[in-house]
């Protein structure tokens, strides 16, 4: 007799008993089912992205013949599990919680179950890793404990991280579940030559572990018997839900927890079903791809409950009915376990890859539960959670859709396994807030990539415009630079001309020159120019005139209002203010500087108007006098300007240029006073000021210059 | 054919929240009986008047809050509540002492913060507390126990109990007398053998005090009942009573007659095991995580110790509870336990920048 030896094993937090409810199944032995009629091969039964049909309705296809390609390296095929002809390529409900529709392969059977062709190999150590993970791959083999994930990619190790440990999962710890029960009974040498193969592909890892739940003492025989001398640990472990949970096991067999957020092959560890190791085992060895497996078939509402080998897309319908299903005792259809598994929509949807179990409870088997109760915070969810979480608070603040507040509770180290949700002496739906919350935070953080994309497209966008802006204003300036070295240049030569004789010569060949002499002589066509002075006047003037009225008009408590437009008019007159500065650096400033002057002093007093009538409202009408009075004395100097600009026009050049000359010198002075008055104030006008001094200051000399010109 | 969608898990286990209404009520039963035996009819009168009480408030403001009423009563978290702050009364308080002790609890310290969940204070603390406040001298006039009751006197029959409840007949000094902490406060002058001598009280008892020691027994009784069927763990009682013992060791002092009283004392007398048990045990006004619930039953044991020997209360718990109540939400958010995968236990109140 060989020396049993015991391999520790660890505790894990938590956990439940619910009743096993595992001996209805495995009183009948393994059973096979007869073909069903119609097949559905949904293009999706594995975690990544669907497969790609590779048939057209009407093509005939023989049993383990692939019907659906990968695509790309998250994906597995799909192959045909019997022999017949596809009759669609159609959307079909799927078997999932949603009851959602995909694309799914519809095979009619023909009753023959005729092969295709398969390859089988001696001896796989003679091939290398990567075509044993092909041919595994290519057999459409992911796992079959029940997540799906495609098992050549988790095989498929990284040279920087190397495997150490492999663990084959015969836990089985769900309720009602039998069928990996089965296999390890039936197919022990399966088990043992899929545990080989597996760790050949890993690299001949240093343990290699098969854990089991003490509930099957006769699986745990039988695979120890199988095993041998063979460098294979088996594990056994007292039963308890969820010990199968991948993160739950690994702390059984090795004490070491998977860090959050990262896969046991951070720590060297990689977990296979025993099931998907008895298929890629077959894979590799004959070739087989995947068009069968074992499913438990269980539950009251059923005459047989036992484990059947049923190909993969036959109809829970048909599985049902060959095993006595009885649709009046029944009311609800759960694909996989009672703890994890969903709620099938109906009957019509087939079985998949991933389909471990099918149980038709009858209702007093399966009660719905009672409407829920207020949490009294028991914190036997506590007690029973594997991960260490706090149920009743994630409960708490998945209620209030507090977010931040679940993460902080690591609402993401929940493993759904649905324990919390069982202890509940409230039968509140736990897991159902956890899985929404879930997905609405994932939702959220979606949304947050989208806007801050979104953000920074706009921050580029801005960035973007304002450079083009920059670059604008750079051009602006050049050119604004060539146009006075232009003119620069032309009063240079003009200067040329008058001391020589071909002057005139000089300043047709500078086109530049000429542009802005034309310019020039537009801006002092006298008509043109009136009729724009005037118009800009008229303008302003109604607009003074009609802030004057309303402002008479305006009573106290519509003083804000009122001092809102008449910022705004102020506003408009700074506009104009400018406007007309810059024009009166053109050749025929007196009017346009006696109109700024003006409208300075308007707007100065309604300034004033307007600060005295927010230091006391109640003399608004003593300041109706004043303001009329202004107005008055606004037009008349309009009038007077335009009388003057009237006689300029009748003017020779010469005179034009003394009067101008000496209008200037006095307008010099009384901006020369203005400013130092608005700079003993402090006014914020005196940059302006100073400017439109500067200016002013330039075209004397500018006067002087063409004065003296035209005298010599 | 349609089944019935419904979100996993699909199976749950047999046991509701009535269910462990239910078993607090039964788990009361001994510390009731106990009562009963020492100080009469009082007991009973001030249970069923609180359950009466209690039933009516949950009633009248489920109906004004527009819920299903029997529903909700059916919980048995109203009559839970009840009967604690009834057994936690003096036999013969007058009716309308725990009428108002039992209104305050279900209206204000249940029902206004919403109910079964919501309330962060325990109910029946919150009455005690109103009523100790409210009328001290009702509230501290604590019957004789029998076997100390002079020649003559016996406990007064079911009729005279009525009468002295709804009428306050003034027969009510001839039963009254002081309670072990009460006399332990007021003898502060003699050592605590002296005490021990001088009154009957502690002279003819074994541990604690005549009766008391004997319901606090009981209380125990029925709080190991609890802890077998699982209806709390054991981190908040034996870390009240831990550190309440740990406090009366420490400054027992031998017995002078500064002495804040011995081990047993403490331990057996008043409302602790009704405290350990019935009381930090509710787990809506408590911590959430085991590392919590030892933070606070042992913030409750230190506090019922510091009261009772240097504060002005005779006894204790019902402050200490409530002061650990405020402070509960505080212990949760220092006290989340390592989830499975995380190096070191996280605080809840971190922020997520990133």
């Amino acid at each position: 007799m060989k020396q049993e030896q015991m391999i520790k094993v660890w505790d894990i937090t938590g956990g439940i008993h619910p009743p096993e409810n595992k001996d209805q199944s495995m009183g009948l032995p393994l059973a096979e089912l007869s073909i069903p009629e119609e097949l559905v091969f949904p293009l999706s039964q594995h975690i990544g992205a669907p497969a790609r049909p590779v048939v057209a309705v009407g093509d005939a296809v023989l049993a383990g013949e692939k019907i659906a390609e990968a695509v790309g390296a998250m994906s597995v095929p799909v192959h045909a599990s019997t022999s017949g002809t596809i009759s669609a390529i159609e959307e079909r409900t799927l078997p999932h919680a949603s009851g959602m529709s995909g694309l799914c392969i519809v095979l009619a059977s023909d009753g023959q179950h005729r092969f295709a062709e398969q390859t089988a190999c001696a001896d796989y150590r003679q091939l290398d890793v990567n075509t044993l993970l092909e041919k595994i791959r290519n057999a459409g083999i992911a796992g079959l404990g029940g997540a799906g994930f495609p098992t050549s990619l988790k095989l498929h190790t990284q040279q920087d991280s190397p495997i150490d440990t492999l663990i084959l999962n015969g836990t089985e710890c769900e309720p009602y579940i039998t069928a990996d029960h089965r296999l390890m009974l039936d197919f022990a040498q399966d088990v043992v030559a899929g545990t080989e193969l597996l760790g050949f592909i890993l690299g001949e890892p240093k343990r290699v572990v098969i854990g089991i739940e003490d509930n099957k003492p006769d699986a745990i025989a039988a695979i120890k018997h199988a095993v041998g001398d063979k460098a294979i640990e088996v594990a056994v472990f007292p039963t308890k839900y969820p010990s199968g949970g991948e993160k739950q096991l690994i702390q059984i067999i090795t004490g070491q927890e998977v860090p959050s957020g990262k896969i046991p092959a951070a720590l060297g560890i990689v977990m296979q079903n025993v099931g998907t190791a008895v298929a890629a085992y077959r894979a590799v060895r004959f070739g087989e791809a995947l068009t069968y497996r074992i499913t438990t078939v269980v539950g009251e509402a059923l005459d047989t409950q036992r484990n059947i080998k049923v190909l993969l897309g036959t109809p829970v319908a048909h599985l049902l009915n060959e095993n006595g299903f009885d649709s009046s005792q029944s009311s609800k259809l759960i694909m996989g376990g009672p703890m994890m598994g969903f709620a099938l929509p109906s009957a019509d949807v087939p079985v998949v890859k991933t389909t471990n179990c099918i149980i038709a409870p009858s209702v007093e088997e399966m009660p719905p539960a009672p409407p829920a109760q207020a949490c009294i915070r028991c914190g036997l969810c506590a007690e029973a959670c594997p991960a260490s979480l706090l149920p009743q608070q994630l409960y708490w603040y998945a209620k209030a859709e507090e977010y931040e507040r679940l993460q902080n509770y690591n609402l993401f180290d929940c493993i759904e396994c649905g324990a919390c949700s069982y202890v509940c002496p409230s039968t509140i739906p736990l897991v159902q807030y956890y899985r929404s919350a879930k997905g609405a935070i994932r939702q959220q953080e979606q949304e947050k990539v989208k806007s801050d994309h979104a953000r920074q497209r706009f921050e580029f966008r801005k960035l973007r415009m304002e450079r083009a802006e920059q670059e604008k204003e750079a051009k602006r300036l050049a050119r604004k630079q060539a146009a006075e070295q232009a003119k620069q240049i032309a009063a240079e030569r003009k200067a040329a001309a008058s001391t020589q004789a071909d002057a005139p010569d000089t300043v047709k060949d500078d086109p530049v020159a000429a542009a802005l002499a034309r310019v020039k002589a537009k801006e002092q066509d006298p008509a043109a120019q009136k009729a724009k002075l005037e118009r800009a006047l008229d303008s302003a003037t109604s607009r003074v005139e009609k802030l004057q009225q309303r402002f008479v008009a305006a009573e106290a408590d519509q003083k804000e209002k009122f001092e809102a437009q008449l910022k705004q008019a102020q506003l408009r007159l700074d506009d104009a203010k400018t406007k007309l500065q810059d024009f009166s650096t053109a050749s025929q400033p007196n009017e346009v500087n006696l109109e700024t002057n003006l409208k300075n002093n308007l707007e100065n007093s309604l300034e004033t108007k307007a600060k005295d009538s927010t230091a006391s409202p109640e003399q608004t009408q003593s300041l109706k006098p004043a303001a009329a009075e202004t107005m008055d004395a606004a037009t008349a100097a309009i009038e007077r300007a335009k009388a003057k600009t009237q006689s300029m026009a009748e003017m020779s050049p010469e005179e034009k240029l003394k009067a101008q000359l000496t209008a200037l010198e006095t307008r010099v002075q009384k901006a020369k006073e203005k400013l130092q008055k608005a700079e003993a104030d402090g006014s914020e006008h005196v940059e302006a000021l100073r400017t439109g001094l500067e200016k002013m200051t330039a075209k004397l000399v500018n006067t002087q210059e063409q004065l003296e010109q035209l005298s010599q | 054919m349609a089944f019935i969608r419904a979100s996993s898990p699909h199976a749950h286990i047999a046991n509701t929240t009535g269910d462990v209404m239910r078993w607090v009520l039964l788990a009361t039963l001994p510390g009731f009986i106990v009562l009963s035996h020492f100080f009469g009819w009082g007991t009973l009168i001030n249970v069923v008047l609180a359950c009466l009480c209690a039933l009516a408030s949950e009633a009248l403001v489920l109906a004004l809050r527009k819920r299903p009423i029997i529903v909700y009563l059916k919980d048995g978290s109203a009559l839970v509540t009840a009967i604690l702050l009834a057994l936690a009364l003096p036999p013969y308080a007058p009716w309308w002492l725990v009428i108002i002790g039992t209104a305050s609890a279900i209206i204000l310290a249940k029902q206004l913060y919403g109910g079964l969940g919501y309330n962060p204070f325990n109910p029946a603390m919150v009455g005690y507390v109103i009523l100790l406040i409210s009328f001290p001298v009702e509230m501290t006039s604590w019957s004789i126990p029998q076997t100390l009751l002079s020649g003559g006197q016996s406990l007064p029959s079911l009729a005279s109990a009525l009468q002295l409840v709804f009428t306050g007949a003034d027969t009510v000094d001839a039963y009254s007398g002081a309670t072990p902490l009460d006399l332990f406060k007021t003898e502060q002058g003699l050592l605590v053998e002296q005490v021990y001598q001088r009154h009957a009280l502690f002279s003819d008892a074994i541990l604690a005090g005549v009766g008391w020691e004997w319901v606090n027994a009981a209380f125990l009784l029925g709080g190991l009942y609890l802890l077998y069927k699982r209806a709390f763990t054991w981190h908040g009682p034996v870390a009240m009573l831990a550190a309440l013992a740990l406090m009366s060791l420490l400054f027992y002092d031998g017995g002078s007659s500064n002495s804040g009283g011995t081990l047993w004392l403490h331990l057996f007398s008043g409302g602790t095991m009704l405290g350990a048990f019935f009381i930090i045990t509710d787990p809506v006004s408590g911590a959430t995580s085991n590392r919590g619930r030892i933070i606070f039953g042992a913030g409750v044991g230190i506090l019922v110790y510091v009261i009772r020997v240097w504060g002005n209360y005779p006894d204790a718990v019902a402050f200490a509870v409530l002061l650990m109540n405020f402070a509960a939400p505080f212990i949760d958010y220092y006290t989340v336990p390592r989830t499975y995968g995380h190096k070191k236990s996280e605080r809840a109140t971190r922020s997520h920048d990133s």
